[in-house]
C-alpha cells in the first residue's frame, strides 16, 4: 500500500466521498419502526439448523434425549477457528433431523430438535466484568466461544475477522449501521433502545483487536439512532467513538461500498478492509459481543424485522434462533388476507421461501411478507440493448452486460477476469434492466460454476497424484522383487557350483578309492 | 568495401553469439502437449477410455491414435476443451466408452465384507482402506467414481452412489427465464441523482 493511501486510509470519515452506481430506493422503513422490539414467547419446538454461517455444517455434539441448558453447546465447527451453535433455551433434546433450514436453495439441513422446559435457565454463565484489564487474546477467545457471526447478514464468524486483524494490524474499527436494503429496520431499532450495549461492544471489540478509533456509521435520516448513541457515547466519557450520518443510497450498507464512502478509497479486488488497516462490523454483532464478553452469554437470539403489507401488524421482535417463523408472524397479528410470498431479507437481496415452517437462523435479518400487488408479474425477458444501464448503477464498477455475455457463453476464465468475484449481488443491474434480464441471478451461477470448477480441479489434481504415487509404489515393488530373485538365482548358481565341485571331488575320491583297492 | 564487409561480418557475429547465449540464458521450459491435455482430463484413472489411466490417453491423444471423444467422465465439457486446446472440431461422446453420468462414490457394504483385499488392489487411486481378513471401507474425499472396485469384489458389496450436495456446498443452477429475484419493488423507484 502506498504511503499517501496508508495515511488516507486513516482519515476515516474525515471528509465523505461516494461510490459509484447505485439506487436511491423507498425506504419504506416506518411501518416496522413504530412500536418497540418486543420478545417472542417460547415455541413448542426450536429447531436449531447446523448451518449458521458461511461454510459447511456444524457437528451436532448433543444426543437424543440429552437433557441441556440455555446456552449449551449443541454443535461445533471443525474450521476457519469458529466456535459453536447454542441451545436457544433450556430443555431436551428430541431429535436431531433434516428439515428446511432457511436458506436460498431450498434444501434439507441438519436441525436440533429442542423441547423447552418452559424453565428457561441459563447454563452456568461466565461474566467478565473487568474486561478492561482483560488480554486482547482472551476477549477474541471469548468471541471465537460465543459463536458469533456477522449479524448484518453474511455471517462470517466474527472470531476469524478479529483474528486476521490482529495479524495485519488495525487503526479503525468501522460500525455498520447504515441498513440500506428497503424494509429492514433491527439495527435502527436496537440503535434506538439498546445503544449502550452497542457502545460497549465497540470498546471491547477496539481492545481485542488493538484498534484506536471507532466510527459509527448510520443513514442521515435515523435521527433517533443518531441521539441515542450520541448520548451514550457523552455517558462513557470516550473521545475515540464517533458517529458518523451518510446519504442513504442503496448499496453503500456493503463493506466495501461503505468503506470507499468513508475513505475514498477501495478495497483492493479479492482483498478485505484489512488491507487498509480497517475492520468492519455490524452493529448488533458488537452488541452481540458486549453481551458475551461481559455477561459470558453465547449468541442465541438476534432483533429480526417482521414487515411488509403482508403483515397484520409489523414490528421488530427479539427471535431465538431455531424459532419456526410463523410463531414470529403470529406474533405481530399474523398474515393479511393478500400475503402472497414470504422473502427472507431484503426485497433486493434477499430470497423466498417456501414454508414459514422455516426457523429463524444467524443470518435472518428481516422476514418480508408481500402481497400480489408488490410482486410485479415476471415479465418476458428480453435481449440486451446494450443500453449501459446496468454498468451505470453497478457499485463495484463492473459491465455486468459483459460479465453475462460471457457467463452464458461459458467463457468462465475470461468472466472472472472481468471481475465477476467482485459483484457483490446488491441487485441494482437487475433493478434497472430494461429488457429484463435477471443478471444477478446469472451472476450467483456463474460464480457457483467458477467455485465448482477449481474443486473438480483440486481434486483431479489429488487422484492423479495419488495414481502417480501408486504407479511409482507398484513400480517400486515389482523391482524390488526382481532383485530378490535375481539373487536367490545367484545363491543358487553358487550353491550348484559348491555342489558341482562337491560331487567332482567325491567322485575323485571314489577314484582314488577304487584305484587303491 | 573491405571495411564495410568486415564490419558487418563483426556484428553479424556479435549479434549471433549474442542470440546464441540469450536463447540458453533465457530458454523456457515449453509445456508439452501431453501435460496439457493431461491437465484437461478429470483424472479418475477409470479406464473407459481404453487405455489403462489418464495419462496414457493422453499420450495416445498427443501422438494421434486415439480420438478425443473417449473419456465419459470428462463429458461434454472436457471434449470442448481438448477440442480447443488442439485446435481441432468438438465430437460428441464415443458411446463405445461409456455415458457422462453423475459422480458417483464407492460405498462398501461393511457388513457383507469379507477382507479379501482384492478392491484395495484394484483401485488406482489408493482410496480403498483395509487389510486382509479386515473390514475395508472406502475415503470418500479420494474416491474417483471410477468403478474398477465393483468387479473386483467377489460378494458384490460395493455400491456407486451418488452424493446430492447439502446446503453447505450447495450451488446456484442455471437461471431459468422470465423468473427475477430483484424486481419486488413495483415501480417505487428513483434513480440515484448524487453524482
Amino acid at each position: 500500500m502506498h504511503i499517501d493511501q496508508a495515511e488516507q486510509a486513516r482519515n476515516v470519515a474525515e471528509q465523505l466521498h461516494h461510490f459509484h452506481g447505485g439506487l436511491r430506493l423507498h425506504h419504506n422503513k416506518k411501518i416496522s419502526c413504530e412500536t418497540p422490539v418486543a420478545s417472542t414467547p417460547l415455541p413448542e419446538h426450536f429447531f436449531v439448523p447446523l448451518l449458521q454461517q458461511y461454510g459447511k455444517e456444524a457437528e451436532a455434539t448433543v444426543v437424543v434425549g440429552q437433557k441441556i441448558l440455555k446456552g449449551d453447546e449443541i454443535g461445533c465447527f471443525a474450521h476457519l477457528g469458529s466456535g459453536c451453535v447454542h441451545a436457544p433455551s433450556s430443555g431436551v433434546v428430541k431429535a436431531v433431523v433434516r428439515r428446511p433450514i432457511s436458506h436460498p436453495s431450498g434444501t434439507d439441513g441438519w436441525c436440533i430438535v429442542i423441547e423447552p422446559d418452559g424453565l428457561d435457565q441459563w447454563k452456568e454463565l461466565e461474566s467478565l466484568t473487568d474486561w478492561p484489564d482483560a488480554d486482547p487474546a482472551l476477549l477474541r477467545q471469548k468471541i471465537r466461544n460465543s459463536g458469533i457471526v456477522g449479524l448484518g447478514g453474511a455471517v462470517f464468524p466474527t472470531a476469524f475477522k478479529t483474528d486476521e486483524a490482529i495479524k495485519r494490524g488495525i487503526h479503525t474499527l468501522i460500525l455498520n449501521g447504515s441498513e440500506c436494503e428497503p424494509y429492514i429496520s433491527c439495527d435502527e431499532m436496537l440503535m434506538r433502545e439498546q445503544p449502550d450495549s452497542i457502545i460497549l461492544g465497540a470498546r471491547i471489540l477496539q481492545q481485542a483487536v488493538g484498534a484506536t478509533r471507532t466510527v459509527i456509521v448510520i443513514e442521515e435520516q435515523m435521527g433517533a439512532a443518531n441521539h441515542a448513541l450520541k448520548q451514550a457515547v457523552k455517558s462513557t466519557g470516550d473521545n475515540d467513538i464517533e458517529i458518523v450520518r451518510v446519504t442513504a443510497i442503496y448499496p453503500e450498507g456493503g463493506e466495501k461500498q461503505l468503506i470507499q464512502v468513508l475513505t475514498g478509497l477501495e478495497v483492493p479486488a479479492g482483498g478485505r478492509p484489512s488491507n487498509l488497516g480497517l475492520l468492519c462490523q455490524n452493529v448488533a454483532t458488537a452488541s452481540a459481543v458486549a453481551q458475551a464478553v461481559v455477561e459470558g452469554k453465547p449468541l442465541i437470539d438476534r432483533i429480526i424485522t417482521i414487515t411488509g403489507n403482508g403483515i397484520t401488524r409489523p414490528r421488530n421482535l427479539v427471535a431465538r434462533i431455531g424459532t419456526p417463523i410463523a410463531d414470529l408472524v403470529e406474533r405481530c397479528g399474523g398474515y393479511t388476507k393478500d400475503a402472497a410470498r414470504l422473502v427472507l431479507g431484503g426485497p433486493m437481496m434477499g430470497y423466498a421461501l417456501n414454508s414459514d415452517d422455516n426457523p429463524v437462523i444467524k443470518a435472518a435479518n428481516c422476514i418480508l411478507a408481500l402481497t400480489q400487488l408488490d410482486i410485479q408479474p415476471p415479465q418476458a425477458e428480453m435481449p440486451c440493448i446494450r443500453c449501459g444501464e446496468c454498468a451505470r448503477v453497478c457499485p463495484a464498477v463492473l459491465l455486468p452486460q459483459q460479465l453475462d455475455w460471457l457467463i452464458r457463453n461459458e467463457q468462465w476464465i475470461d468472466a472472472e477476469d472481468c471481475g465477476l468475484f467482485d459483484c457483490i449481488e446488491c441487485g441494482c443491474c437487475d433493478f434497472v434492466c430494461p429488457s429484463h434480464i435477471p443478471l444477478v441471478e446469472w451472476f450467483r451461477f456463474g460464480k457457483s460454476e467458477l467455485r465448482s470448477l477449481a474443486v473438480e480441479r483440486n481434486q483431479a489434481k489429488t487422484a492423479k497424484h495419488r495414481h502417480e504415487a501408486r504407479d511409482a509404489r507398484l513400480l517400486r515393488i515389482k523391482q524390488e522383487r526382481r532383485q530378490r530373485m535375481k539373487e536367490k538365482k545367484r545363491a543358487f548358481k553358487d550353491d550348484a557350483e559348491k555342489q558341482k565341485k562337491l560331487t567332482e571331488a567325491i567322485s575323485r575320491a571314489r577314484a582314488r578309492q577304487g584305484r587303491n583297492e | 568495401m573491405l571495411a564495410a564487409i568486415l564490419s558487418i561480418t563483426f556484428l553479424g557475429g556479435l549479434f549471433g553469439l549474442g542470440l546464441g547465449w540469450a536463447a540458453r540464458r533465457f530458454q523456457v521450459e515449453s509445456d508439452p502437449v501431453i501435460d496439457q491435455i493431461d491437465a484437461i482430463l478429470p483424472q479418475t484413472q477409470c479406464g473407459q477410455c481404453n487405455y489403462p489411466g489418464c495419462r496414457p490417453y493422453a499420450e495416445a491423444i498427443a501422438n494421434g491414435e486415439a480420438d478425443i471423444n473417449q473419456c465419459p467422465p470428462g463429458g461434454e465439457t472436457g471434449i470442448k476443451a481438448l477440442a480447443d486446446l488442439l485446435g481441432i472440431e468438438s465430437m460428441p461422446l464415443n458411446p463405445e466408452n461409456g455415458e457422462e453420468q453423475a459422480k458417483a462414490v464407492a460405498v462398501i457394504d461393511e457388513l457383507a465384507c469379507i477382507g479379501c483385499v482384492l478392491c484395495v488392489h484394484a483401485c488406482p487411486v489408493d482410496a480403498i482402506l483395509g487389510a486382509s481378513k479386515q473390514m475395508h471401507t472406502v475415503i470418500e474425499s479420494e474416491c474417483t467414481g471410477c468403478d474398477l472396485c465393483l468387479p473386483a469384489c467377489p460378494v458384490d458389496c460395493i455400491d456407486m452412489v451418488v452424493r446430492y450436495p447439502d446446503a453447505g456446498d450447495w450451488r446456484w443452477s442455471k437461471p431459468q427465464p422470465a423468473v427475477s429475484g430483484a424486481a419486488l419493488m413495483g415501480d417505487e423507484i428513483l434513480p440515484a441523482s448524487h453524482h
